[in-house]
């Protein structure tokens, strides 16, 4: 059966959370407001999304092994000759997919 | 010319060319629907990690109902799973709430980034779109941007289409506890990190990029191995950013 009940001190913690997410969501437009970005804080902001993205990416790949490694030459390899999202990822899952199931069938 | 300045550049000239300038900041639903479109394959990998959250989610102790609901309200994948392994009775509130702040640290770095375009929207627009803004959307906005278009509801778009995604399949996760468990097993938490890359290739400019992402990489790992939860993202996030901006100063 469905459980909808909500026990109120999950609820206040939700709220809570929710608040936080959204602050930080908002923050960086509320601040950029306030303040006039000098000339240096706009080179800054301009190397944020690219040093993010790799963040998000090098501990899955550098940590992961051999299969992981190999997935991102894949994809990195298609995304150039496609340029195309939907092909990069369906590349990437595949090719871990098949990876883990053969190391697992040889091990 | 890096994005900001061209962001501030179209500022300018948009002011002065109210529906003319190609490029100038906009809020369509064409818009909206070119975001939710580009986020399709997200979305449905989104699914997967959805229904893997909604089955942890009863295993930590959340009702259904509650898990639902914490989707819907925080909208956020990293948060949302650290905070379940931090889950335990009497709820930790405080340390809950504060590992959640830690998590959306990295929003604050990427809002900043979207600000030239957001602040030029009426506040209820920028503040309504950014509750939309995850790591996926907003990095495929900022291609947006870079390819020249300016339409800030490409951000909604996506985001609405991940959000629908992400709190149906917490529901689906919830009844269907215990189907998925593990998203390893079907690839997909090599999803993301794909569109991550395929993004990342995107934005390769020369060898510029080379040290500030290495300093990214080598930061990201080391705090990955040493320090708990999400601080890598915004480690490797800030100490690349600041590598290449030192760079560019010399």
């Amino acid at each position: 059966m469905y459980v909808v009940a909500i026990d109120p001190r999950t609820l206040f913690t939700i709220v809570l959370m929710a608040l936080a997410t959204y602050a930080t969501r908002t923050g960086g437009l509320w601040l950029s407001s306030r303040f006039d970005l000098s000339e240096w804080a706009g080179a800054w902001l301009d190397q944020i999304p690219g040093a993010i993205l790799v963040s998000l990416v090098a501990p899955t790949i550098l940590m992961g092994g051999p299969v992981e490694v190999f997935a991102a030459l894949a994809v990195v390899i298609v995304s150039l000759r496609t340029g195309s999202l939907p092909a990069a990822m369906v590349t990437g899952v595949g090719i871990v997919l098949a990876l883990r199931a053969l190391q697992a069938n040889l091990l | 010319m890096p994005l900001y300045v061209m962001l501030r550049r179209q500022d300018i000239v948009s002011e002065k060319n109210i529906g003319e300038t190609e490029g100038q900041i906009s809020f369509t639903l064409a818009g909206a629907f070119a975001g939710a479109r580009r986020c399709v394959p997200i979305a449905i990998s989104g699914c997967g990690i959805g229904l893997v959250f909604g089955t942890l989610a009863g295993q930590a102790g959340l009702g259904a109902g509650e898990a639902v609901l914490m989707s819907a309200l925080v909208f956020s994948g990293a948060a949302q799973f650290v905070v379940l392994g931090l889950w335990a009775a009497p709820l930790p509130v405080a340390t809950i709430v504060f590992a959640t702040l830690v998590v959306g640290l990295r929003h604050v770095l990427m809002g900043a980034v979207l600000a030239p375009v957001f602040s030029k929207l009426p506040r209820l627009k920028a503040y309504g779109s950014v509750f939309f803004m995850a790591d996926e959307n907003w990095a495929l906005t900022i291609g947006e941007f870079e390819g020249g278009r300016r339409d800030a509801a490409f951000l909604v778009g996506g985001g609405l289409l991940m959000f629908v995604a992400w709190t149906g399949s917490t529901f689906a996760g919830g009844a269907l506890r215990g189907v998925v468990e593990d998203p390893s097993r079907w690839g997909l938490d090599f999803a993301f990190t794909a569109v991550f890359l395929a993004l990342i290739t995107g934005m390769w400019k020369g060898r510029s990029n080379i040290l500030p992402w290495t300093v990214a990489a080598a930061v990201a790992v080391a705090a990955h191995q040493w320090l708990p939860g999400q601080w890598y993202i915004l480690l490797g996030g800030l100490a690349g950013s600041f590598a290449g901006v030192v760079r560019r100063g010399h």
